[in-house]
């Protein structure tokens, strides 16, 4: 399957990433093999076969509603790039 | 005929309901309105690598209880899915919400239409999710301050049919769904706190047509009669557009409360593509029929289901049904009452009156009323034996209970001394002395003023000190005062 500069540039979009030149060039070959990797699995016949979706048959892995508090405010803020004593600080995300 | 009279509008509600658990929906950090930011935060909620989600039973049994109350399908095998999409307040970069299996399917919430009549409002699905945090945009100029509290706060998402018609049929709904999570007990429904949220699709086209028209999703509405009022707007919005010619554009739009418009969000972003897959690191759950039988026994009376055994069987009115069911507490209070008195009518006159009045005069709520049921019921008792009269129960014995709520209300009348006086000579005695001591009235009276006789009661009330059976007094007044 051919991969279109305009697939990479949505991919690329939605994974917040951006992609120029010879980047573009080689991301764009690299998803191309994925794609042509997971064709080859395509040919397989799956007529009548359930979807695995979970490789463990294990269910209803549940907590009772008990409620902890485990960090502090400090601990919860400490690896944001930006903050104050509050809250995180980020870019404005509306342009208003 | 007006042009808005050619078109019917088709609206379909969203609204996400957080559930009242403890703890957050795949993580136990504390699930709680109004604390400091950035404190029921855990390491699973701001998604640090290694950390995993697992899934609170409660959330669960919520569910189960909701799709009860609206007759849905309650799904035996359940997965979660992942809704990726990348925004500051959900540092995972995807949402745990359900996708393919939908905890519970169909059903319905019944509401009376713009005419009061029982409508159906069907719903699609009601499956449960995460919140996301919350940004506040407008307190920095440069800077949005990210809080995570409510990040993982477990949502239930009720998604109706486009079968709601017009905004008053849009409030009488989301009145109904908050009612009901009350009743029970899975949300707190308060939409100014952002606890019941809603957002709407609305769609016109010309009257009678099979086709519908561009929905347009309008959000940011943070009540009930804002719901409405954004819902009136885009109606005569999407009007006047295709009157004009225009096309309607897909496309959400947010409501501003204070202009009472709708605004597009103008969103860069093309069509959302969330790309879901299933979580891989939530097991699949599984609802076996014992599971739902035990929640079903463990329901609470539902507002429907009173609101008919208060008309059908009780032969009240639908508004003092409708009063007695707006909240359960009420509701509750009320069956309390008519546990022990057969007189379904004045209990419910009692109920919505002077205890009602109680309350409001002091912002109370009726849990917090001091005077048992039984109490009231015993009150109705002593008016029904004809001890004391409707007016003495209200005025005195009433307040003297609410500041003596364990008394008996018989004690009380006798401690006031207001027990009524039935005896005929003892109300003959009563009666020749309002005669003897206003004998200007009586000659006006015998010579046809008959309206004195308010007053010659009036005049008997006060000399018996209230005490004097009004039926029989009046009566015997009539014969005294004819001869």
């Amino acid at each position: 399957m051919k991969i279109t500069d305009e697939t990479v540039d949505h991919i690329a979009h939605l994974a917040r990433l951006e992609f120029e030149g010879e980047a573009k060039t080689a991301i764009k070959q690299e998803m191309e093999t994925i794609i042509s990797f997971m064709e080859v699995l395509q040919q397989v016949d799956t007529e009548n076969v359930e979807p695995l979706i979970f490789m463990s048959e294990e269910i209803n892995r549940l907590r009772d509603d008990v409620a902890e508090v485990t960090l502090t405010q400090a601990e919860v803020l400490k690896n944001a790039p930006k903050k104050d004593s509050d809250y995180f600080r980020i870019p404005k995300v509306l342009d208003k | 005929m007006e042009i808005k009279d050619k078109y019917e509008a088709v609206i379909g509600l969203e609204v996400h309901a957080q559930m009242l658990t403890k703890s957050k929906a795949y993580s136990n950090d504390v699930n709680e309105y109004g604390a400091q930011p950035n404190t029921n935060v855990s390491i699973v909620t701001l998604a640090h690598p290694g950390t995993l989600p697992m899934m609170n039973k409660k959330t669960i049994e919520y569910a189960i209880r909701l799709g009860l109350a609206c007759s849905a399908d309650i799904a035996d095998n359940q997965y979660f899915a992942r809704k990726n999409y990348f925004y500051p307040d959900l540092p995972k970069g995807y949402q745990i919400t359900q996708d393919k299996t939908p905890i519970c399917t169909g059903g319905e919430i019944i509401i009376k239409d713009d005419n009061g009549n029982d409508k159906t409002i069907g719903l699609t699905r009601i499956h449960m999710e995460e919140d996301a945090g919350k940004s506040i945009h407008d307190v920095d100029v440069f800077d949005t301050l990210v809080d995570l509290n409510r990040a993982g706060v477990p949502l239930l998402e009720i998604v109706s049919e486009p079968h709601i018609k017009t905004s008053q049929e849009a409030y009488n709904y989301l009145t109904e769904v908050r009612k009901l999570v009350r009743y029970l007990d899975i949300c707190d429904g308060n939409m100014e706190e952002g606890s019941l949220r809603c957002d709407a699709n609305i769609s016109v086209m010309l009257k009678g047509s099979k086709v519908f028209g561009t929905k347009v999703e309008v959000k940011n509405m943070n009540s009930i009669r804002n719901v409405q009022r954004a819902i009136e707007f885009e109606i005569s919005r999407q009007i006047e557009a295709i009157e004009k010619g225009e096309v309607i554009a897909q496309e959400t739009r947010s409501f501003d409360a204070l202009k009472g418009i709708t605004i597009s969000m103008r969103s860069k972003e093309a069509a959302n593509d969330y790309r879901y897959f299933p979580e891989p690191d939530l097991q699949p759950i599984y609802v076996g029929k014992e599971q739902i039988e035990a929640v079903k026994n463990e329901m609470p009376p539902l507002p429907r289901e009173l609101f008919i055994k208060y008309t059908n069987e009780l032969g009240l009115s639908d508004y003092d049904a409708y009063v007695l069911t707006d909240s359960k507490e009420l509701a509750l209070y009320y069956e309390g009452v008519i546990a022990a008195t057969k007189n379904y009518k004045a209990a419910a006159n009692w109920v919505m009156g002077d205890v009602k009045s109680y309350l409001n005069h002091r912002g109370l709520e009726i849990t917090d009323f001091p005077v048992a049921p039984q109490q009231i019921a015993a009150l109705i008792q002593l008016i029904e034996e004809g001890k004391i009269s409707t007016s003495i129960a209200s005025q005195k014995i009433f307040p003297a209970l609410t500041e003596n709520p364990l008394e008996p209300p018989l004690s009380i009348a006798e401690r006031l001394n207001v027990i009524q006086d039935s005896n005929e000579d003892s109300i003959r005695a009563y009666i020749l002395k309002v005669i003897e001591q206003n004998p200007n009235e009586v000659a006006r009276y015998k010579s046809g003023e008959k309206q004195l006789t308010g007053f010659f009661m009036g005049q008997l009330m006060k000399v018996s000190q209230g005490k004097a059976d009004p039926k029989q007094a009046n009566q015997l007044m009539r014969e005294l005062l004819e001869n």
